[in-house]
Order: C-alpha cells, then sequence, then structure tokens
C-alpha cells in the first residue's frame, strides 16, 4: 500500500493538501490572527478590506475582511476546523449505525434484514438535505434560535448521521452476506461463538475494505451538506461560522465588488472535498488487489 | 461381538431445502389451474447411521448426494427437517446454541477448504487461543499459551510461526492448523467434511496420517466424509455409501470392499482407477442421477439399477446391510440373482 501510494502523484499531493489543511485548521487557535467569536476583536469599521496583493489592502488582514469586519483567514481557519468536525463526526456517526444494522441485517437475514433494508430503502427515498431541511427548520422553530446556535453543531452532525446511514448498510450487508458463506463463519459457528463474536471478531475485519473506501466519500459528502445547510441558514449561525455560512454571509456582495468574501472560502471548500474525494479514488484502488498494477 | 452404546446415532434424519420461498413462488399454473404448491430439494432422506466410540465412519457418495449436509447436520450448522440426532444418549438437534455449548468442547469439525477456514485477519496465535479462551475462561494467559503450543507441536506446526496470518502457509499446512484449532477444546469427536479433498495428492497423505495419529493419541472418534475411496481404505472402520441422500449400503470396510452388495456400490468400486488393469471393466451406470427435486417414492437408485424389477419402485429398500437382510436389495442377493455378472460397459 505504501508502495502504490509512492506511485501515485495525485493521492501524494491530495494526502499533502489534505494534511496540511486538517492541521492548519486544527491550531485554528494558535495560528489564527483574531478570534473570529470573540465579538469584541471584530470592529465593524474594517469591514470589506480587500487582500493584501490588491490596492487599498489594510496589512492586518491577509485575505481581507468580511462584511463585519471579520478577518477573513481567521475565519477560514476556524470554519475549516468545523466544517471538518462536523464532517468526521457525522460519518462516525453513519458509520456506527451503518455498520451495525448492516452487520445484523446481513447475518441474521430472513424478516430482520428485510426490515431493516426495507427502512433503508424508504431513509434513501427522501434525499438527505430535504430530510436535514425539514429536522433542522423544525428544531430551528422549536428551541428558538438563540438555543438552536448554541448546539447548532451537534443537531448538524446528528441530522446528517442519521440521514446517510443506509449507504454503510448497504454495503456493509452487501459484504457480510459474501463473508458469512465462507467457512471460517461456520467454523466460529462449530466452536459455539455467539453470533455478536462472530459479527465484530470474524466478519467485521474481513469487510473493512469498502467501509473505508465510503468513508472517505462520505465525509466529502458530508462536509458539503454541512456547507449547503449552512448556506441556506440552517446550520452553523453566522456567529460561528463554518466554510458554509462563510459562503453565504459572502453571497450578498458578490455583486459588489466583494465577492471574494464568498470566492476565498468557497476555493477552499473545494479544494478540501477535492483532496478527500481524490484520497478515496486512490484507496478504493489500492486496497482492492483486482486494480493491482505493478 | 457386542455393540457398545453409540456416541453419535441419526435417527430417520432427512433435510429439505426449501426452493420455493415466499408466498407468490409457491402459486404455479397446472393444467390451466392455479395451484399452490411447494417444490423441496430432498438433501438428505431417512439417514439413521451409528456412530460407535473410536470409530472413523466413512461416508462416501458422489457429488451432490447430501454428504456434506448431514456433516452439516450434526454439526448444527443445519436444523434437521425430521428425524434425530443423538450423542452419547442425548437428542441435540433441537438445542439452543446456548445448550449446545457443552458440546461444542466434545464435538469439532473439520473443513473442506483450508484456503476458506481460516479468517485471514487472525493470526495463528489469535486463531486459536480464541477457543481456549472462550471455553476455558478461567485459564491463566500462560495456560493458554502452552495449550496452545501443544496443539501447534502435535499437528506438526511450530509454534514459533504462531504469528503469522493464514495466507503465510501453504494449503497442507493450513489444513493441520485447521485440525489445530479444532483440537485446541480436546474433542472426542470430530467431523470431517472432505478435509483433503482441496489439498495436493502429496500432502494428502501427511494430513491423513496426523489424523490418524491425533485419533490414537486422543481417542476420537470420526465421522469422515469423502469421495474418494482409496481414504476410506485406509481411513475408515466402517462406510456408509449415500446415493441422492439416503444410505444405500452400510458395512465394515473389509466387508464392503471384498463383497459389496449395492448394485450402486459395485459400480463405484469398480470406478476406481487401478494400475494393474489395461481394460477397467467399469461397471457402466445408465442415466442420470434423478433430481433431488420431489423424488418419487420407492428405491433411488431405481432409475439407473441393472437389477430393477417392479418391487423396486414402490417401496425404499433399507440400506444392505448384514442386520437387515430382509431389504429387497438383501433379498435378491440371497437368491443369488446378482451372482451373475452384473451389466457392464459395452465396447472400451
Amino acid at each position: 500500500m505504501a508502495y502504490s501510494f509512492r506511485r501515485n502523484p495525485v493521492a501524494i499531493v491530495s494526502l499533502t493538501v489534505f494534511a496540511l489543511i486538517a492541521v492548519l485548521s486544527f491550531c485554528a487557535p494558535l495560528i489564527a490572527p483574531f478570534d473570529p467569536y470573540d465579538p469584541g476583536q471584530i470592529d465593524i469599521m474594517n469591514s470589506e478590506y480587500p487582500p493584501l496583493w490588491v490596492n487599498g489592502a489594510d496589512a492586518q488582514f491577509m485575505l481581507g475582511t468580511d462584511d463585519q469586519g471579520r478577518d477573513l483567514w481567521s475565519t477560514i481557519l476556524y470554519g475549516t476546523r468545523l466544517s471538518l468536525l462536523i464532517g468526521i463526526c457525522a460519518v462516525a456517526l453513519q458509520a456506527f449505525l451503518g455498520i451495525s444494522i448492516g452487520l445484523i441485517a446481513g447475518y441474521v437475514g430472513g424478516r430482520i434484514d428485510s426490515l431493516l433494508m426495507r427502512l433503508a430503502d424508504i431513509q434513501l427515498s427522501f434525499s438527505t438535505l430535504m430530510v436535514a431541511i425539514i429536522f433542522l427548520a423544525v428544531t430551528q422553530a422549536m428551541f428558538g434560535s438563540e438555543t438552536f446556535n448554541q448546539y447548532a453543531v451537534y443537531f448538524l452532525i446528528a441530522v446528517i448521521g442519521v440521514a446517510e446511514w443506509p449507504q454503510y448498510a448497504r454495503t456493509v450487508r452487501a459484504t457480510v452476506l459474501a463473508e458469512k458463506k465462507k467457512e471460517y463463519v461456520d467454523s466460529a459457528r462449530v466452536l459455539g461463538f455467539g453470533p455478536g463474536r462472530i459479527m465484530v471478531r470474524h466478519i467485521l475485519p474481513n469487510s473493512l475494505t469498502p467501509i473505508f473506501v465510503i468513508s472517505t466519500v462520505q465525509v466529502a459528502n458530508a462536509i458539503i451538506s454541512e456547507a449547503s445547510l449552512s448556506f441556506l441558514g440552517l446550520g452553523m449561525p453566522p456567529s460561528q461560522p463554518s466554510l458554509g455560512s462563510l459562503i453565504s454571509s459572502g453571497f450578498d456582495y458578490i455583486f459588489s465588488g466583494s465577492w471574494r468574501i464568498t470566492a476565498i472560502p468557497g476555493i477552499v471548500l473545494v479544494v478540501l472535498v477535492l483532496v478527500i474525494n481524490l484520497l478515496g479514488d486512490w484507496l478504493r484502488d489500492a486496497l482492492n488487489p483486482k486494480l493491482y498494477k505493478g | 461381538m457386542k455393540t457398545p452404546q453409540p456416541l453419535l446415532e441419526m435417527r430417520g434424519l432427512e433435510k429439505r431445502f426449501e426452493l420455493d420461498q415466499g408466498f407468490l413462488e409457491t402459486i404455479k399454473l397446472r393444467g390451466g389451474k392455479i395451484v399452490q404448491e411447494k417444490r423441496a430439494v430432498h438433501a438428505v432422506n431417512n439417514i439413521s447411521l451409528q456412530v460407535a466410540p473410536g470409530e472413523a465412519l466413512c461416508v462416501v457418495g458422489e457429488s451432490g448426494c447430501g454428504k456434506s449436509t448431514v456433516a452439516r447436520l450434526i454439526a448444527g450448522l443445519l436444523t434437521p427437517s425430521a428425524g434425530e440426532i443423538h450423542y452419547d444418549g442425548q437428542r441435540i438437534d433441537n438445542r439452543s446454541r446456548r445448550a449446545m455449548m457443552p458440546l461444542r468442547k466434545k464435538m469439532q469439525m473439520i473443513f473442506q477448504n483450508p484456503y476458506a477456514s481460516l479468517n485471514p485477519r487472525m493470526t495463528i496465535q489469535q486463531a486459536l487461543e480464541e477457543p481456549v479462551r472462550y471455553h476455558n475462561p478461567a485459564l491463566s494467559r500462560s495456560d493458554v499459551r502452552d495449550k496452545v503450543a501443544e496443539v501447534m507441536r502435535a499437528v506438526g506446526i511450530d509454534p514459533s510461526w504462531a504469528t503469522r496470518y493464514p495466507h503465510e502457509f501453504s494449503g497442507g499446512q493450513r489444513q493441520r492448523i485447521a485440525i489445530a484449532r479444532a483440537l485446541t477444546v480436546d474433542p472426542e469427536f470430530i467431523i470431517a467434511d472432505e478435509p483433503i479433498s482441496a489439498l495436493d495428492v502429496s500432502i494428502q497423505a501427511q494430513v491423513l496420517n496426523l489424523m490418524l495419529e491425533a485419533k490414537d493419541q486422543r481417542g476420537l472418534t470420526y465421522l469422515f466424509i469423502t469421495h474418494d475411496l482409496s481414504v476410506v481404505q485406509h481411513f475408515g472402520t466402517k462406510v456408509a455409501v449415500l446415493y441422492l441422500g439416503s444410505v444405500c449400503e452400510l458395512a465394515d470396510t473389509a466387508t464392503l470392499f471384498e463383497n459389496p452388495k449395492h448394485p450402486y456400490t459395485r459400480a463405484l468400486l469398480s470406478a476406481v482407477p487401478q494400475l494393474k488393469d489395461d481394460h477397467p471393466n467399469h461397471i457402466r451406470l445408465r442415466g442420470e442421477i434423478p433430481t433431488p427435486i420431489n423424488l418419487p417414492p420407492g428405491c433411488p437408485f431405481e432409475s439407473r439399477c441393472a437389477h430393477a424389477n417392479s418391487r423396486c419402485a414402490p417401496n425404499n429398500p433399507a440400506p444392505c446391510n448384514s442386520l437387515m437382510a430382509r431389504s429387497p436389495h438383501a433379498m435378491r442377493l440371497k437368491k443369488g440373482a446378482w451372482t451373475a455378472k452384473p451389466r457392464t460397459g459395452g465396447t472400451e
């Protein structure tokens, strides 16, 4: 695997870029010159400065400022951190739900399998965004904006996590059905091991390859979902901007000269999602022995 | 010779696999009428066998005759459609998994394909330790390790290889590791489902001898499934010949090879390749094996038997067995009907 990695320039570049973005964003409190969450550091008089390489810039603000006078560079760092966090946590939740349901459906079979898979079909027939919009709009109305904004991260993780579990469940079920027929599972049953042990210790480790691959794609998807929801005003509040809400807050100025408030975080989002998808592609090829190219 | 109490006993064992699952599949059009009909594959029909302690009962037969199904029924991987399985005098086929637990230590299974029967993500050490720990939670860490080393030595695998993964071993080594895994719980009865058919010929004897050695040293009883008659001669004390899910002949190994009674057994034995014979005198069976779906009543071999007559169709003859001399096959044998040379192949 390390060999296939060294031979693949796309994978090397993707991993480097991803690592760079991840490290920078997770060190945001150390690197960022301003804290965008602290209203005391924001001065409305600083709003809409252009980046350094454009005339009329302020040396304090490397990438300029947004409409409220926040330093764009600091806000992007914090926002990326938030986006990555939501993406990874939501995928962890998806994976947990999807893997457990898929394992049970595939291993137990019969009625339970039909029931769980029909549930997955129903879940899949709603688009993720639709479910998320309904859920978030209802919770926002229920708890009020104040409380909602406070717990927006958890709501987002929960809704993105719950909306996409069928992806995992279907993949896991398919691999479990293939693994279940193998003799090592029979041998474990003859040794008297319980179904829980067989599922977790014997079948699951042999079904991990596709799980890894969809996980990368799902992280990218979750980041996009989060950005879309925030863009629609149902995600992170403007006071704690993620990449999506940052893009959305600059959207009003896109024709008034300050298009970069939207464009710069937009580029970061595209690059982030692109490198994750490229990494996922490489992982899929590297873990598939049939595609082995010497 | 008095027969001791059998260790394992099958009584009228049957297994049917439903072909039409779900209500819609059972509805069919027959002669302009819609009828509800369930088809089933009769994999195992009314098998009654006994295995005495210390014996090695070989079950032979061609592909698809239900050999592996019998093994899986006994191991509890499948539940019988009818009939009973008794182990040591107790009925075991209807027990829950928990109730089966004490039996799992006594009865183990070796599988056909050593490339599939070991978990590829577990080292040999992990694979061998797991059953020891699971069945003896009280054992200390070093005791478990000693036990693993002991079984590894017993099957001729160097215990220092324990940190390797199954894919680092050859087929024969893997099969020996699979045997070691079965031996970790100190069983007294081993079901071997074609344990050597996936191995190289050069390795087969090695594994077979290992199993015989284990039999002598640990006092094991075997139920040995195979389609290789030369293995039977080497290994078995008793042979059951299966045809289409039914036992057609049951005899001691020596008796069966010297004096096969059932026409199918004769055909099977004549098909064993022999070095001494340039012009093999194979008994050619006519036709094909009937489909095991909705078997007609009567002798399953009737459609291909050279000696079939009107008596064979309605009633299913019991297996040829010296104790069951009343079956139609044996009856005719007594009358000398089969002493004449059976129908042989034409030009060869």
